[in-house]
């Protein structure tokens, strides 16, 4: 290769419209970034020049046709001026308690967890062709058996394990009614919301009554990454839980599984083509239950870390929406692993500030507020402003054999 | 732009077929009879679970029944005036639970499931709350009426976003409805919360907003004001029955939105604009649930706080309303005499806790309710069940129906 045609490729790849998008969304998170702590510069000059260079990169990228970045920069743009701005006239002292990048680190990835366990979980099974809106209650019953199956037989792992089989057998409620007698998806599953509301809530009652689960309860290990330790940025994930480092697994496993092997294309296809998968000799039947008992057990462990990793004991209705964020993560993410994981720490990374942002008291109220951004994202999303989500075809359409 | 209306278009909206596609199948299949056969099929497996646990589910259900004071209605045995007041409380819960039902029917009759109800029922309250806490120099009734109207634009509005999206660039109202819940669920919190906009001044500790006005107050006319009597708010409801059946069967505009609900392509070559009846469908469920809410704040609870906010449960419950009601004003009224009964007889002013704990019976109605939304979802077993009735000698099957039930 001359050295000219290395040099075009450079070129080329330098000034690809999406490179310039994405170098538009890091400069509007610079803009924010560059008046907190540690460089907390205190001049609005900062905050306005990086502003309007990711604006600049945005309107390029939406103009060459990159949609979703091009939009995604602009808007990044602004909201990393207002942020910046803001972060200039507020006290050096308070942004010093708010922004511990370690901690907000550690506190991001504790709440995304349980959100990748599900939106992976609700992956499998969209993929497969069925909607699951059940995640919340799936979650549900994996926070309240797991706890439960630690305590009656005094281990963790047994713990988990009857977690991902009570979630598995809610999920297999979805499926029979969405698969086997074609009941609508959003139906169903908005039904079996309810029943692990009521399932769980009731036997939570039978069987621990006012005094709740008791302490002492076998608890999914912390793990400790001793290099960590003192290391600046990284030293709050020295000491994170097993399920937040199972969660990373998880996620690239099923990455492999679905994008590599065959068995994802195939459960792919069924979610896509199920007459064309069935006339290839697969199973549509067999494969959508496999996926939604799959997606029901993963997001049962979501709602286990939560009682069993984090909390230490479950409440009624402990996951409150959880599951519906992992929902939202999931078209977020567009129907990819990755993608459903990006959004997952968005999320948790919206969640993590507003509850660093309560340290602050003059902000404590309006920190609330951020606890609506995966909504709000989501709806932004799914209206197409910035790069429609287009979820696989065949998806909530009950399939019928010939 | 791409046409949203054309066949060719693949947007969020193609998240999973509508379940108000199957509309006809829903409105045809079983009459009366299958709405019972659901309801009783839940009953029992919720007594299984009970009997499992060790209790006597024909006391419970005994228990809970006499809780709801409907025996008030069978003149001559127990305390009347209890049961009286037992029967102003199931009715309390009654009346919105009539109007969120009809916030997701209305939408289902345009094809559309409004997932919704509960945020546009929090948005309903506030608004109802701000105009009652404010405007206190009017009198009686046009302060009631302006609350009133200003819960149910709010309704309307917040409903209407999804419309506004469904209509415009084709989002799945119910992937929309469930993020416009839980950004209500959070507003709200945020209103009413600790150094909230809307948290009462006057009580700086305490997460409510400012008690509203007594000018306000809806006219209670049976039981004691002061132990939250029946309002004339349930005759509102009612009169929203027939405001629902009106619109729906006698006007141009209901003519048009089940026009779009049973069939979007024919309507449109009919030429129905199938966005517009999208939008105001909704808005118009909206509207429902947003009167709900407001009712409740003039009617008995006089304040919001943030315990309220976040235990709403009614906008969910009245799901499962319409479901079981077949999105019909009839259907409507009498599952949410249902419904409300169970939720107010396991309640634990009401029942007997001494057969059965009522947090115990709450999850109970949780459980049914999930059971009925569950059967009534299932058309194919719902059809099962219709065909058993025919070839039990009821009626004749037609072709459709054969083809679908096999």
């Amino acid at each position: 290769m001359s050295v000219d045609a290395v040099r075009a490729n450079l070129r080329d790849a330098l000034f690809e419209v999406r490179s310039v998008g994405l170098a538009g969304i890091v400069l509007g998170v610079a803009a924010c970034w560059i008046a907190l702590p540690p460089l907390a510069a205190r001049s609005v000059v900062w905050p306005i020049v990086f502003a309007l260079g990711a604006i600049g990169c945005g309107a390029y990228a939406a103009r060459a046709g990159e949609n979703r970045v091009g939009w995604g920069a602009i808007a990044a743009g602004f909201l990393g001026a207002v942020g910046g701005i803001a972060a200039t006239r507020a006290g050096v002292h308070n942004l010093e308690a708010v922004f511990v990048w370690s901690a907000l680190l550690a506190a991001t990835l504790r709440w995304a967890t349980p959100l990748t366990f599900a939106a992976i979980g609700g992956l499998f099974s969209e993929r497969s062709g069925v909607v699951n809106i059940g995640l919340e209650g799936m979650m549900l019953m994996g926070a309240f058996w797991g706890i439960w199956g630690a305590d009656k037989l005094g281990n963790w792992i047994l713990g988990l394990a009857v977690a991902a089989i009570a979630g598995g057998l809610l999920a297999l409620v979805h499926a029979f009614f969405s698969i086997h007698l074609r009941a609508d998806q959003i139906v169903s599953g908005t039904a079996v919301n309810f029943l692990a509301l009521g399932i769980t809530g009731y036997a939570f009652i039978d069987i621990y009554g006012d005094a709740g689960t008791p302490s002492g309860i076998s608890e999914i290990p912390d793990v400790h990454l001793g290099f960590a330790d003192d290391t600046p940025l990284i030293g709050g994930i020295a000491q994170l839980n097993l399920m937040i480092w199972l969660s990373i697994l998880v996620l690239v496993a099923s990455y492999v599984f679905l994008f590599r092997t065959p068995w994802g294309l195939r459960l792919r296809s069924v979610g896509e083509h199920p007459r064309a998968a069935d006339t290839v000799g697969i199973n549509v039947y067999g494969v959508r239950y496999g996926a939604v008992v799959l997606s029901g057990m993963l997001a049962a462990l979501g709602g286990a870390y939560l009682s069993m990793g984090q909390v230490h004991s479950f409440n009624q209705n402990m996951t409150v929406g959880r599951g519906f964020i992992a929902l939202a993560a999931l078209i977020f993410g567009k129907w990819r692993p990755f993608g459903a994981f990006g959004a997952a720490l968005l999320f948790g990374f919206s969640t993590a500030l507003a509850f660093q942002l309560s340290n602050v008291q003059a902000w404590e109220s309006s920190s609330i507020l951020f606890r609506t951004i995966p909504y709000v994202v989501t709806l932004v999303a799914v209206a197409g402003v910035i790069g429609r989500s287009i979820p696989p075809a065949a998806v909530g359409r009950p399939y019928k054999k010939q | 732009m791409t046409d949203p209306e054309g066949p060719e278009r693949r947007t969020g909206g193609d998240y999973a077929p509508s379940p108000a596609a199957r509309l006809d199948l829903f409105q045809r299949a079983g009459g009366i009879i299958t709405p019972l056969m659901t309801a009783l099929l839940a009953f029992l497996i919720g007594g299984f679970a009970v009997l499992v646990t060790g209790h006597n589910p024909l006391k419970v259900y005994k228990a809970i029944f006499l809780g709801t004071g409907l025996q008030w209605l069978i003149p001559g045995v127990g305390d009347r005036e209890l049961q009286a007041s037992n029967l102003q409380q199931t009715l309390l819960i009654v009346t919105p639970l009539i109007l969120t039902g009809l916030a997701v029917a209305f939408a289902f009759r345009c094809g559309m499931f409004n997932i919704g109800g509960n945020g546009q029922y929090i948005v309903g309250s506030m608004s109802a709350a701000w105009f009652g806490t404010h405007f206190a120099g009017l009198s009686g009734v046009p302060h009631v009426l302006l609350a009133m109207l200003a819960a149910a634009l709010a309704g309307a509005a917040w409903a209407g976003i999804a419309g506004v999206l469904k209509a415009t660039v084709g989002a799945h109202e119910v992937i929309t409805t469930i993020m416009l819940n839980w950004i209500a669920y959070w507003i709200g919190s945020w209103a009413y919360g600790l150094g909230g906009p809307l948290q009462d001044p006057a009580q700086p500790s305490v997460p409510i907003s400012q008690d509203i006005a007594p000018s306000s107050y809806l006219h209670v006319f049976w039981g004691d004001p002061l132990l939250q009597g029946l309002h004339i708010g349930f005759f509102i409801a009612l009169g929203a029955l027939v405001a629902f059946w009106i619109v729906l069967n006698r006007t141009t505009l209901g003519y048009e939105v089940r026009a779009v609900g049973f069939n979007p392509e024919a309507a449109r070559y009919g030429g129905i604009s199938v966005r517009r009846n999208y939008f105001l469908a909704m808005a118009i469920s909206g509207l429902f649930a947003g009167v709900a809410g407001s009712l409740d704040v003039l009617g008995w609870e006089h304040r919001l706080n943030v315990n309220d906010i976040q235990g709403f449960s009614v906008g969910f419950v009245g799901i499962a309303v319409a479901l079981l009601g077949r999105n019909t004003a009839v259907g409507t009224f009498f599952a949410a005499v249902l419904f409300g009964a169970l939720v107010s007889g396991t309640s634990g002013r009401h029942l007997d806790a001494s057969i059965f704990r009522p947090d115990l019976a709450g999850n109970l109605t949780s459980i049914i309710q999930g059971l009925v939304v569950l059967f009534v979802g299932a058309d194919l077993l719902i059809l099962y069940l219709w065909s058993i009735r025919r070839r039990l000698g009821f009626g004749k099957r037609t072709a459709e129906e054969e083809a679908t039930a096999t």
